[in-house]
């Protein structure tokens, strides 16, 4: 298991790196100049030495495998450089104070959808083609059918303007630094509510109708009709037997979408206001920001291969089929 | 297990997705849909195209049936004309990605070692990036026009047909089948063509008819950031897009394209889950038991 | 609008909220007067809403109409613009032109202070000088400075400075944002600005102090007590930062927000109800940007100024200020903006009249010779082109569709291309690779335009992107820009004004209105020429209405 764990993690510097030369090239072979060379764009008082100044301060004019060495060799020592928007901050600042919230707001949702489909998938497969599956089918799809955006104008409309109920955008309210612990958290509690909710309702279908398809295919196993067939309650037979094993494919598609804990969606962060990665990297795109853009990169391929590291691992721990295995090469 | 061929076989998928009353429901829907799309000139009342200033975001009347939007165009036609393009970069992009995904997925499957590893890695690096993001990255460098967008959403979204298709490779590659022909000396590839692929195709089958309405919502999401489809023309998405900034004032124009959306979802992915229960074989198995043919 | 794509509509003025209008035709509607009922009180937060993050806290090296809108009240230029937009001073108390508009003189103001507490002095003027013209100074503004020939600092509060040539936008320059020497000299030498602490943690003369910048989440300013204009009334002032136009509506219809800008739709049709009437006030005048539709003169089509007029004659402007900003914009005649004193708008006019406009396609050798609706030239190859404009902007994009419509009617095939700024730029804009587009500028109030319009200024740095090379305007420019006597330059700027109108090297479309709404409860909102937001540090909230009185 660890010769395999080390040879995973030996392989995925290699990919590693190639994912970052494919970045860096496919980046500057993109039109348009980083904005902030531009300098003011269309503004009626820029001079065109002032833009070449900024090039050469940026090193833009040098050919392009030496900007790619120059900034693997600085990667290498943790030193993402600092962002090309005109705020010039380093780009790991940058990253690290919006990389929080994103992954909250991605795990409360990963939380919630696995808490909620699970238990539909569950029993719109064992009630197949009943009322109950056809009802919440249809639902689960009519979330996955809605864009992102028209349910998030509806719920700030209802909730937050007619209702009142809800804060509309944002994460904290304005006088929050005033407030007392526990209502601060609160207050922080209710900015979350409509931005997983919106998420939420629009994940269920994707897991919900894996665990469902999973559900049944173990349902008609033969192992099953055995554990009937010794007499034991159905709940038993379900909740024990059928569900364990059920639950192994939902675990693999669990590890595969952990990478995407790590990107937000920029459409709900743009709704709702939310300082989040899916804004930032949208924003270093449209400015041609290459150290953000590829500091956000590294960091996302890096964290990605952890993740399918660790998911391969686990899946491997709990697969008793992978763990026989590796016992019987063992001996 | 022989490729999908016979009356016999295709009777057994038949009589297990007819009892799916709802996939049935989806199919049908699907098909009118279709047939909405391609009659939409005939249908249209008015130029989709043409403004009218006097009757900005005018609600349902006689003459507009589903109102106006926001510079005068008639919603129905739009609507209608919408159906076109979204239905359009739905079976496009998918079908890109699917030819891919298939090439690759065969290729690496078949002949395994250097060409599998290669192409295994790069599953790995496109699915590293987050999708959206290359999209918009994309998007961002090139001109938007529907053909670029239709282009790279199915060069991003092959890697799932790929790997299918690969496992459905390795797993029938070692089948009697597969070494009687190659003993006898057939190509690889009609191997490939005649006697893998058919049954590969299934998973396919049931992958793109899911991938339909994902693309769908993908343009969506690209209208909303301004890289959608191109003015004037009208995609379901688009057209929601413009009418979300006014949804109290003229509710007609996120209602009846988030419908149309909603119902073409629904139809796409009841349809495409029905035909995957259909061709499981165990599930066949389990119609064959209880439900007795009438021969 | 995105920072990107409102890059065009920034106002050439810096350092100042001035928003110009016309004399008269300002209106203000409300269900309660706007006018102090009482004595001005202090307190209370102003929270206003911004589309984008700022850039930096340094606006002379930002670009970007955010970071500017919180630099006008952190820092002071030595002038500014009063309420009929005439130039009053702001850190400088009085200042003199020799005889022959060369040499300008600075009274500086004795008793203004930077919010650390250290004095303003000319060596900070001086310094500003330095830094906007420092080679490695990353800003757009240094065009004015590199005309001046000399300075000097006759004593700690006068400052002189002599230009190499008569140069008509020499006093406006001034309005730019005056840096603290004793914070920041280290960091020029080095072009190390954008790292000082200041863009960070900016310290400034103006009447707003720094308090606190959350990225992407609000920037908070606090009151100045020192300011030597007086303490501003509102005690606190925070953007919040909310890059969705719809969510800032719905804020605003939860009184989430006090200040925002509507859309012509929202300002009719959406906030008509009695409860926001209640909550809030709207305000409307002339904005100081106008659309267009450009053309690549370098392209044979174009250059014809035949063809340039049928379009002229093929669009009708009514309908398309009604249907885009549903009838409150301007008729634009040219590119200088109403109400400024060197406008006129006697000049030739084009009116809508598609028959005259395919007369003229005729003349200019187009004709549809094989009925199919489109025009074709003597080699049958029919007129087809693509408008290009910036992704992000609804308006400009309503304006494409509409122009197309109508171009289709004289036989003309016009296709339409959004493309996102940056691309839109590099690739197509700067490279000329364009055939027409629609865009904006944001206009000023002195009418120089040299830089937009001279034939010289057709670099692929430069802004005359479209090519206009017109001998009559070249001199006009040249006359109207180096001559600092007023009646002269109203010449030249006439005569400049009806030659563009019957050149059309752009079709001039609309000024649209701006149409802020402020919440009723803040007093001391008086429309003027210049707008609203000339007397900002004089708005105030009684005690009774206030609404954030926890810091």
């Amino acid at each position: 298991m660890a010769l395999f764990a080390l040879r995973r993690f030996l392989l995925a510097i290699p990919l590693l790196v190639g994912i970052t030369f494919v970045s860096f090239l496919v980046i500057h072979l993109a039109p348009g100049e980083p904005t902030e060379v531009q300098t003011g764009d269309l503004s009626v008082h820029s001079t065109a030495q002032a833009r070449q100044a900024l090039r050469e301060l940026y090193g833009l004019d040098k050919p392009f495998h030496v900007q790619y060495w120059k900034w693997l060799t600085r990667v290498a020592q943790l030193d993402f450089g600092r962002s090309f928007q005109p705020d010039g901050r380093p780009v790991l600042a940058k990253i690290g104070e919006r990389l929080p919230i994103t992954l909250l707001l991605n795990v409360v949702e990963m939380f919630l959808i696995l808490a909620c489909a699970v238990p539909i998938g569950v029993l719109s497969a064992t009630r197949q083609y009943s009322l109950f599956d056809k009802v919440t089918t249809v639902f689960v799809f009519v979330g996955f059918a809605t864009p992102d955006f028209w349910l998030a104008l509806l719920l700030m409309i209802l909730f937050g303007v007619q209702l009142g109920w809800l804060p509309i955008s944002g994460l904290r309210s304005l006088n929050w630094e005033y407030l007392a612990f526990w209502p601060q958290q609160w207050d922080f509690l209710s900015h979350l509510v409509l931005p997983v909710a919106v998420a939420t309702f629009g994940g269920l279908a994707g897991f919900s109708r894996y665990m469902r398809q999973s559900m049944l295919e173990v349902v008609r196993q033969d192992y099953i009709q055995t554990a009937r067939a010794k007499g034991l309650p159905e709940q038993v037979v379900i909740g024990k037997h059928a569900l364990r094993n059920a639950l192994l494919p939902v675990v693999t598609i669990l590890g595969l979408s952990l990478p995407g804990l790590i990107g937000g969606s920029v459409i709900v962060e743009s709704i709702f206001a939310i300082p989040g990665m899916g804004q930032l990297m949208v924003q270093a795109v449209f400015s041609r920001d290459y150290p953000l853009i590829m500091g956000n990169l590294v960091i996302v391929a890096g964290l990605t291969l952890a993740a399918n590291l660790l998911a391969d691992l686990a899946y491997g721990v709990v697969d008793p089929r992978i763990r026989m295995a590796a016992r019987r090469r063992r001996r | 297990m022989p490729a999908l061929r016979g009356r016999g076989e295709f009777g057994v998928f038949w009589r297990t997705f007819k009892r799916n009353r709802l996939a049935l429901c989806g199919g049908v829907v699907v098909g009118i849909l279709v047939v909405l799309a391609v009659l939409a000139p005939l249908l249209a009342p008015s130029d989709p195209h043409k403004p009218d200033t006097r009757r900005i975001l005018a609600g349902p009347s006689s003459s507009h049936w589903l109102g106006t939007d926001q510079i005068g165009r008639d919603v129905l036609s739009r609507v209608l004309y919408g159906a076109r393009i979204s239905l359009a970069v739905g079976f496009i992009s998918v079908g890109i990605a699917a030819v891919i995904g298939i090439v690759l997925g065969s290729t690496a499957g078949y002949h395994g070692g250097l060409a599998d590893a290669v192409i295994m890695r790069l599953v790995d690096l496109m699915l590293v990036f987050p999708r959206f993001f290359l999209l918009l990255a994309v998007l961002a460098f090139l001109q938007p026009s529907i053909w670029t967008i239709m282009a790279v959403i199915g060069l991003t979204g092959w890697m799932g047909v790929a790997r299918l298709v690969r496992a459905e490779f390795l797993t029938l590659k070692e089948r009697e089948f597969v070494i009687w022909s190659e003993s006898v000396g057939a190509s690889a590839s009609r191997v490939i063509f005649r006697h893998i692929l058919p049954n590969a195709m299934a998973p396919v089958l049931v992958a793109m008819t899911l991938g339909i309405p994902a693309a769908i919502l993908t343009e969506s999401g690209l209208s909303f950031l301004g890289l959608g489809v191109q003015p004037p023309y009208a995609t379901w998405g688009n057209i929601l897009n413009d009418g979300k900034d006014s949804i109290e004032i003229a509710w007609w124009m996120t209602v009846y394209p988030g419908l149309a959306i909603l119902v073409t979802v629904l139809s796409y992915n009841l349809l495409g889950e029905g035909i995957r229960d259909a061709l499981d074989p165990r599930l066949r198995q389990a119609v064959g038991r209880f439900a007795r043919p009438r021969r | 609008m995105r920072r990107a794509g409102s890059g065009a509509w920034r106002l050439l003025l810096l350092g100042s909220l001035a928003l110009a209008g016309c004399g008269g035709g300002v209106e203000g509607r409300a269900d309660e007067p706007a006018v102090g009922t009482g004595a001005p009180t202090y307190g209370d937060t102003f929270i206003q809403s911004s589309i984008s993050d700022i850039a930096g806290l340094i606006p002379n090296i930002t670009s970007d109409s955010a970071s500017h809108d919180v630099g006008g009240l952190v820092y002071d230029g030595l002038i500014r613009t009063d309420r009929n937009l005439n130039w009053v001073g702001q850190l400088a108390e009085s200042w003199t032109f020799s005889r022959d508009c060369m040499t300008l003189t600075f009274k500086l103001r004795q008793n203004a202070r930077w919010h650390d507490g250290h004095p303003f002095t000319a060596d900070d003027v001086l310094f500003t000088y330095r830094t906007m013209i420092h080679p490695k100074t990353p800003t757009a503004y240094k065009d004015d400075f590199l005309v001046v020939k000399d300075t000097e600092v006759l004593d700690p509060y006068t400052f002189r400075v002599t230009y190499a040539r008569p140069h008509a936008r020499a006093l406006q320059s001034w309005a730019m944002n005056v840096l603290p020497r004793h914070l920041l000299e280290p960091y020029v030498a080095e072009g190390k600005l954008k790292e000082s602490p200041q863009n960070s943690r900016p310290v400034g003369t103006g009447p707003y102090r720094f308090q606190e910048w959350k990225s992407g989440e609000k920037i908070v300013l606090v009151a100045n007590p020192d300011y030597y204009g007086g303490r501003p009334y509102l005690g606190r002032v925070v953007y919040r930062i909310i890059p969705s136009q719809g969510t800032i509506f719905l804020e605003l219809k939860a009184r989430g927000v006090d200040l925002a800008s509507l859309t012509a739709l929202q300002y009719l049709r959406q906030t008509e109800y009695p409860a926001f009437r209640k909550a809030y006030r709207k305000y409307r005048y002339p904005s100081s940007g106008y659309t267009y539709l450009g053309f690549n003169l370098k392209d044979p089509r174009f250059a014809d100024r035949r063809v340039r007029q049928a379009f002229a004659h093929a669009i009708n402007k009514q309908e398309l200020i009604d249907g885009v900003v549903l009838g409150m914009a301007r008729d634009a005649t040219g590119p200088l903006r109403p109400g400024t004193w060197a406008y006129t708008d006697r000049v030739p006019r084009h009116e809508h009249d598609p028959e005259k406009a395919k007369a003229l396609l005729a003349q200019a050798g187009w004709k549809d010779r094989d009925g199919d609706g489109l025009v074709e030239d003597k080699e049958g190859r029919p007129f087809t082109f693509t408008i290009r404009t910036n992704q992000g902007n609804e308006e400009r994009k309503k304006v494409a569709e509409i122009i197309q419509q109508r171009l289709k009617e004289i036989g003309v095939g016009a296709e339409i291309q959004i493309l996102e700024w940056s691309s839109f730029l590099k690739e197509f804009i700067k490279k000329k690779r364009f055939e027409a587009i629609v865009m904006g500028w944001g206009v000023g109030t002195d009418p120089d335009q040299y830089v937009v319009w001279h034939s010289s200024q057709m670099g692929p740095d430069q802004l005359n992107h479209i090519s206009y090379s017109n001998p009559e305007v070249d001199a006009l420019l040249e006359a109207g820009r180096s001559s600092c006597v007023q009646q002269d330059r109203l010449r030249y700027y006439h005569r400049l004004q009806e030659v563009m109108a019957e050149d059309l090297p752009v079709i001039f479309l609309y000024f649209r209105d701006a149409l802020p709404v402020v919440a009723s409860r803040v007093r001391g909102v008086e429309p003027a020429p210049a707008g609203i937001f000339h007397n900002f540090t004089e708005w105030f909230v009684p005690r009774e209405l206030q609404r954030y009185t926890s810091g």
